[in-house]
């Protein structure tokens, strides 16, 4: 029985008789309590096995696939071509940020080798292109994006970070969001200091990164996967930087196209 | 005591299934709204997938019609739920004598109104209904997400510089929440204006400042564009088609919107040929370099978007 089969019983008499019957079976199970468990000393039984405790892993979304960003908001500016230098629209930044970024020199960046500033955890995903998610292992998600070519790893369970330096991408820990809309909340920290916004707006190597991945499907069919990014980076950011944006699925990986880093595009 | 795997999972799956129709999780309260914002100029339609007909309505567009007497109070529809300013005043509304949810409730702003979203079964209203600023939304619950239906929507606007959607628009919705964080994601199709649907996300956080969104009722007054006039651009007279371009050295075939701007292949399209603005003149971000004085307007210049 599921709760698509019980949609048409009226919900006030689908209640009283789940109730009545989970009434019962309690009443049931504490009558057999009172009788000792199956295999206890001096019941005669042979001796049974533990029951396993009841862990479930909860129930994931699919990610899995390609998934196109889709940008249609007015921040079109932002994303799909390099924004101006000094332009921090939606983003409160610190009196340093606003120092550092004000200096942000595109072509220094490519002649110190740090093109992919901007391709950090923090920044890449707002960068218009392709998602391609598939499963690593039982416990990791990988996701490769064709903007600056770059893998981000988020590992579910209890998966500790090694040792080691910070990196472009950072370490993330993932897990479903069985309480809410089922999606996936990522944590990502230990990231090596990028940009936020292409035109330099900076984030630091103490900035910790929590999205939600979320997907819905939508009338015409479509499904979308709905990212939300909260930033949270005291020394360069007075308030959290908080937005959505979203990617279609694709049934394959037509326009894939990886690219490398660049300061300048 | 131990219990049995089997009681468990039944009497577990029993009580999940016996759960309150309406409101799976609770989204009332006050939310702020978050990023994208951005400089709006008139023009700009990038990311909208519009036709000919929805280029060519938008284009005719003056600003100034906003003054017009019949207009100076006009509602914006619900697509400002993502593209306008403020944040939402989420309530519910119980049947009398019930906790039965059978409405909730999107808080009106100075120059949008209130959004009520029907989950109490109720059938849309006929085709031949009238249309209204607010349009007509119900909803349902999927799990523990808000999935919401509105049509019967007036004429109105995309992004507030004139971008047309037109009365035969539907919007549906997805209220997602994470915590104090919840984001709305639509699907809005437009079959007269839009080659394909247009799709949103916005993310809201919950606030318990009190956040003012309504600033007294409207009063009409005289804004200078006489009874009967419509300020309008003829085609190819608009003299913004190409503000994105002067501004931000964006071009045409990008402000004028179409579906292939919404992709990342369009970036390739004018990556040779863009050239990024050396610095930002017109910065809307806190801290931004200050921006020059503005120059005053020309005489009968529109005015600019609010």
């Amino acid at each position: 029985m599921t709760k698509s089969t019980l949609h048409h019983i009226p919900r006030t008499l689908q209640c009283r008789q789940l109730l009545v019957l989970a009434a019962t079976l309690a009443a049931i199970q504490v009558q057999a309590l009172a009788q000792g468990p199956p295999g206890a000393p001096g019941r005669g039984g042979p001796a049974q096995p533990a029951v396993p405790p009841l862990v479930r892993p909860p129930r994931p979304v699919d990610l899995t696939g390609y998934w196109v960003s889709v940008v249609t908001t007015a921040d079109w500016r932002l994303r799909m071509v390099p924004p101006p230098k000094g332009d921090f629209a939606a983003v409160r930044m610190t009196p340093a940020a606003i120092k550092l970024a004000s200096a942000w020199d595109p072509a220094m960046d490519e002649a110190a080798g740090e093109q992919c500033k901007a391709y950090g955890a923090a920044g890449i995903m707002h960068i218009p292109g392709r998602l391609h998610i598939t499963q690593k292992d039982e416990k990791t998600l990988q996701v490769d994006l064709d903007a600056g070519t770059q893998t981000r790893l988020f590992h579910l369970g209890d998966w500790k970070a090694p040792a080691g330096e910070a990196t472009l991408q950072g370490e993330s820990l993932a897990q479903w969001d069985t309480s809410g809309t089922g999606g996936l909340k990522v944590v990502t920290n230990r990231m090596k200091p990028g940009y936020l916004r292409r035109n330099g707006v900076p984030y630091s190597g103490n900035a910790v990164l929590t999205e939600y991945f979320d997907l819905v499907r939508q009338p015409a069919g479509d499904q979308w996967l709905i990212l939300t990014t909260v930033l949270e980076d005291p020394a360069n950011l007075v308030q959290p930087y908080t937005d959505s944006i979203q990617f279609r699925k694709q049934a394959n990986g037509a326009g894939w196209d990886p690219t490398p880093c660049s300061a300048k595009w | 005591m131990k219990i049995s795997l089997p009681f468990v999972l039944i009497t577990a799956s029993l009580a999940g299934l016996c759960q309150p129709a309406a409101a799976q999780i609770d989204l009332s309260g006050t939310w702020v709204g978050t990023g994208q914002e951005g400089e709006l100029l008139l023009g700009d339609f990038t990311g909208i997938p519009y036709n000919a007909a929805g280029r060519a309505r938008g284009y005719s567009y003056s600003q100034s019609q906003l003054s017009e007497p019949e207009r100076v109070c006009l509602f914006y529809t619900q697509t400002q739920l993502f593209n306008g300013p403020f944040g939402l005043k989420i309530s519910k509304q119980t049947a009398p004598g019930s906790d039965k949810v059978i409405s909730w409730t999107l808080g009106g702003w100075e120059d949008r109104a209130p959004m009520i979203i029907w989950v109490d079964g109720r059938p849309q209203p006929s085709k031949n209904a009238p249309h209204e600023r607010t349009g007509y939304t119900t909803g349902h619950w999927e799990g523990d997400t808000l999935v919401s239906y509105t049509t019967h929507m007036k004429a109105g606007y995309l992004r507030r510089n004139g971008s047309p959607h037109s009365d035969q628009a539907t919007m549906t919705m997805h209220f997602l929440r994470h915590a104090d964080l919840l984001i709305l994601a639509a699907e809005f199709d437009d079959p007269v204006y839009l080659t394909e649907p247009l799709y949103w996300s916005r993310s809201f956080r919950a606030t318990r400042n009190a956040v003012e969104m309504l600033d007294g009722p409207c009063i009409q007054g005289d804004e200078g564009v006489p009874e009967g006039a419509v300020p309008h651009y003829l085609p190819g007279k608009n003299p913004f088609v190409d503000e994105m371009n002067r501004v931000f050295h964006i071009p045409v075939i990008a402000s004028q919107g179409g579906a292939e701007t919404m992709y990342p292949e369009f970036r390739k399209k004018i990556k040779d040929t863009f050239v990024p603005v050396e610095r930002c003149l017109t910065c809307g971000g806190r801290g931004g370099p200050p921006a020059p004085p503005a120059a005053p307007p020309a005489p009968g210049a529109p005015a600019p978007p609010r």
